[in-house]
């Protein structure tokens, strides 16, 4: 393996981690306006991801950035090609991270409806903008021989890029809904584990149609590839298990369905990373893009040093909350000067 | 056209990012020295003061993120060619930053703002400071990637693709415009919280008579002084440290348009003296200081415009060489004379605090209070500077700005852009300010009214923070 599959490879697993775990963010993002009965239940949704989903939103940070090191060409044709769709995905991010800081401070219905709505809309926009963009990956672009994009606007809403949009989308949802199911508990609970049973179904039939479609497209032969296999048994798995009340296990193959659907764009790429369709002699490749061996080396080191680290401390956030989020318990008032008289509690799952 | 939007959306997507992140970074540190000092003293009191202040840092937080996304993401939508060109060198310290920093601070922060009660308190404490360094180490790979296009260091020419490659990382780090620079950045974000807290601190001792906010007031004093002291020192050495590598850069500062042998005055103020005006009238001059700050000896030899832009023209072929002068002479003033100003408002807090009448002193107050505007002026002031200062270049010598603008992206869409994002950062920039402005007006104990803590570390978590 060359350092720049290597590279490509890391890439790679940055973009899962950011669909599974920011994946699941999105899907409370865009489902606390829609299962929730009253703002408190709203409230218990949205802190659900509270502690983490920073931290989550930092995988696409660094998703980006390693593109950027790595593969200086892929990040340069890549972002000046979606220049518009990602002004449109940095509104999203921007409002839908202030959102989640500021919804609470100001006790004003108005206010809290429009970061509410800031919220759902930017959840649901940016996996589905990010889904278009790996779609167009795949099924290719307008590029010459310069590497440079010679279509327009219009040019990146491709059949297949929108349908991998909308496959994003709908694997979010799920992701939030298998994740809201474990942090729950009563009503809410009650009415997001139905939920998450019915999204499962339907993200079966949408990705079965996207790794159809994908595979059919855009690989040659016709066996198909075991990741797009394990995609649709993962979901599978994914649905009937929400529907048995495993929770655990529904939210551990939905992550599996993600990582696999991700890995699909992936797999089919490779060794490409941009296709050219003005002519397959002008695709990106991870050859024609990768930094020289120098950079790719000092990136490597820094991130065998580091990365471990990383992993073991964001384990550890999950871990020290990893109770349910319920609401208020009758009976204990709270007490001290500094806790508030409403002070809502989270209870062993 | 589209180089000059391009440098319009970057100047303006820049300059409102660094109006948060020194506040994020000098913050983290004041909310982690408070919270140290719960910790030893258990203080009721100083609990309400970490918090209170810590509510400010996090609603300060939320934007600082998310502009910085819109950076990361303008080099390859804007920049393209210079990506392509450079990022094997300029990419590195961005991913690091991701990896050994964003990771830290946002994991950190969250665990901070909902482990209040859940954690132990050394534990939660040393989450704050997990805060505060990753800040820290976030400003030492963008200095680094900053450094690299000022003074650009480690990497050879590949002889076959005529790019340039990374060869030596260590040379990155040891860089001297960024070991100068980085701290520089640094004692800014420290001048920058201290005078928020400062600010604050006096409007609650004015307007609300509570004397619990002397104590915060005293800490960001002993923050302040050192560290504006220093940063003048430092500033000054980071001139000659330029003026060696961008003559150019200084001898614009200065609007020194003919080279000057030795003893050379400081126009402390002048009239004209922009582009095309090569005979300003000067108002002030201070013989021989010029020749002390930009070399550090009396004797030292300021090099002119004309030499320079000449010089350039023979190495680099023909081209205007000189940055806009105007923006480079007066960006320098304005902040070489907004610290002074800050400095003597550090001396005057000194002074009240060691007679004990600093919350007596209504006019001191006042103007401390209103004083929290200086450190912007003097951040945006100073990255103008840098900036500026190097054009025509995107990378000093080696790349110039216009070569590095994305060919695919049409003027019209960059129009559109940059129409979307003045819009939302002023929609953000009202909201926030609404938002800091209302926060720091709070009773101290209204901190409390935000579900958010519990104190008593038997109970039950808090769970809705937000």
């Amino acid at each position: 393996m060359t350092l720049g599959t290597f590279w490509f490879l890391i890439d790679v697993i940055f973009w899962v981690g950011f669909f599974i775990l920011e994946g699941f963010d999105f899907g409370v993002g865009i489902l606390h306006s829609f299962v929730s009965r009253n703002d408190e239940e709203r409230r218990i949704c949205i802190n659900t991801i509270g502690p983490v989903w920073d931290a989550n939103e930092v995988w696409l940070i660094v998703a980006g950035a390693v593109i950027f090191a790595a593969f200086p060409l892929w990040y340069a044709t890549m972002f000046s090609t979606l220049y518009l769709a990602l002004v449109v995905l940095l509104v999203a991010l921007i409002v839908r991270g202030v959102a989640f800081e500021y919804t609470r401070k100001i006790e004003d219905p108005r206010w809290r409806t429009s970061f509410k709505w800031g919220l759902t809309i930017g959840s649901a926009l940016i996996p589905l903008l990010i889904g278009v963009a790996f779609g167009d990956l795949l099924h290719g672009l307008p590029i010459n021989a310069n590497h440079q994009y010679t279509g327009n606007f219009f040019g990146l809403l491709t059949p297949f890029g929108l349908y991998s949009g909308v496959t994003m989308l709908v694997l979010s949802t799920l992701m939030g809904a298998t994740y809201l199911t474990l942090k729950t508990t009563g009503d809410l609970h009650d009415r997001v584990a139905k939920l998450s049973t019915q999204i499962g179904w339907v993200s079966v039939l949408v990705v079965w149609g996207f790794v159809t479609w994908a595979h059919l497209g855009f690989a040659p032969g016709f066996v198909p590839n075991p990741v797009e296999v394990v995609a649709v048994l993962a979901l599978i798995a994914a649905a009937w298990l929400a529907g048995n009340g495993s929770e655990g296990w529904a939210f551990a193959m939905s992550a599996v369905g993600v990582a696999s659907t991700v890995g699909t764009f992936f797999t089919q790429l490779y060794p490409k990373v941009m296709i050219s369709t003005t002519s397959r002699a002008y695709s990106i490749t991870i050859a024609n893009s990768a930094s020289p061996t120098y950079t790719l080396r000092v990136m490597t080191v820094v991130a065998l040093v580091f990365f471990p680290v990383v992993l073991v401390y964001l384990t550890w956030t999950y871990v020290v909350f990893r109770r349910r989020i319920t609401g208020p318990r009758l009976g204990t008032p709270a007490e001290g000067d500094l806790s508030s008289p409403t002070s809502p509690t989270a209870v062993e799952s | 056209m589209t180089e000059d939007l391009a440098r319009w959306q970057f100047a303006i997507t820049s300059i409102y990012h660094f109006l948060f992140v020194p506040v994020t970074i000098g913050l983290a540190f004041l909310v982690a020295l408070l919270q140290t000092t719960w910790y030893k003293n258990g203080d009721p009191v100083t609990l309400r003061l970490t918090r209170f202040f810590g509510s400010l840092l996090v609603i300060n937080v939320a934007i600082g993120v998310v502009t910085g996304l819109v950076q990361e993401f303008e080099f390859g939508m804007n920049w393209s060619n210079y990506s392509r060109e450079v990022g094997n060198i300029f990419g590195g310290p961005l991913a690091m930053e991701g990896l050994l920093a964003f990771f830290l601070e946002s994991t950190f922060l969250g665990v901070w703002i909902f482990g209040w009660g859940r954690l132990s308190k050394k534990v939660h404490l040393a989450c704050i400071w997990a805060v505060s360094a990753g800040t820290a180490i976030s400003a030492a790979f963008i200095m680094a990637a900053n450094s690299w296009m000022q003074n650009p260091v480690g990497y050879v020419i590949n002889p076959v693709t005529k790019q340039p490659q990374l060869n030596d990382i260590f040379a990155i780090f040891t860089n001297p415009v960024f070991l100068w620079s980085y701290v520089h950045v640094l004692l800014a974000s420290l001048i920058t919280a201290s005078l928020v807290m400062l600010s604050v601190s006096a409007w609650q001792l004015r307007r609300r008579q509570n004397a619990a906010f002397v104590r915060p007031a005293r800490l960001a004093v002993i923050v302040l002084i050192p560290a504006i002291i220093l940063s003048m020192f430092i500033g000054s050495e980071l001139g000659v440290v330029e003026g060696k590598y961008q003559p150019m850069k200084i001898a614009a500062a200065e609007a020194q348009w003919n080279t000057c042998d030795s003893h050379c005055s400081f126009s402390l103020f002048q009239v004209g003296g922009g582009r095309n005006d090569e005979t300003p009238t000067q108002i002030i001059e201070v013989p021989s200081l010029l020749s002390i700050l930009a070399t550090n000896s009396i004797n030292g030899e300021v090099q002119g415009l004309n030499q320079l832009q000449a010089q350039y023209v023979k190495e680099y072929g023909p081209g205007n060489y000189i940055p806009n002068v105007f923006i480079q002479y007066w960006s320098m003033r304005v902040m070489a004379y907004l610290a002074l100003a800050v400095l003597l408002l550090g001396l005057w807090a000194a002074w009240l605090l060691r007679r004990k009448t600093l919350e007596k002193s209504k006019a001191f107050l006042f103007i401390a209070t209103w004083a929290v505007a200086l450190p912007f002026l003097i951040n945006t002031a100073g990255w103008l500077l840098a900036e500026n200062g190097r054009q025509p270049w995107i990378v000093q010598g080696l790349m110039k700005t216009a070569a590095g603008v994305s060919p695919s992206v049409s003027a019209y869409e960059i129009w559109i852009s940059l129409c979307i994002f003045v819009l939302i950062f002023a929609v953000f920039a009202v909201v926030e300010g609404f938002l800091m402005v209302r926060f720091g007006r709070r009773e101290l104990d209204e901190t409390d009214d935000h579900p958010d803590t519990n104190d008593d570390e038997s109970a039950d978590m808090p769970a809705l923070v937000y």
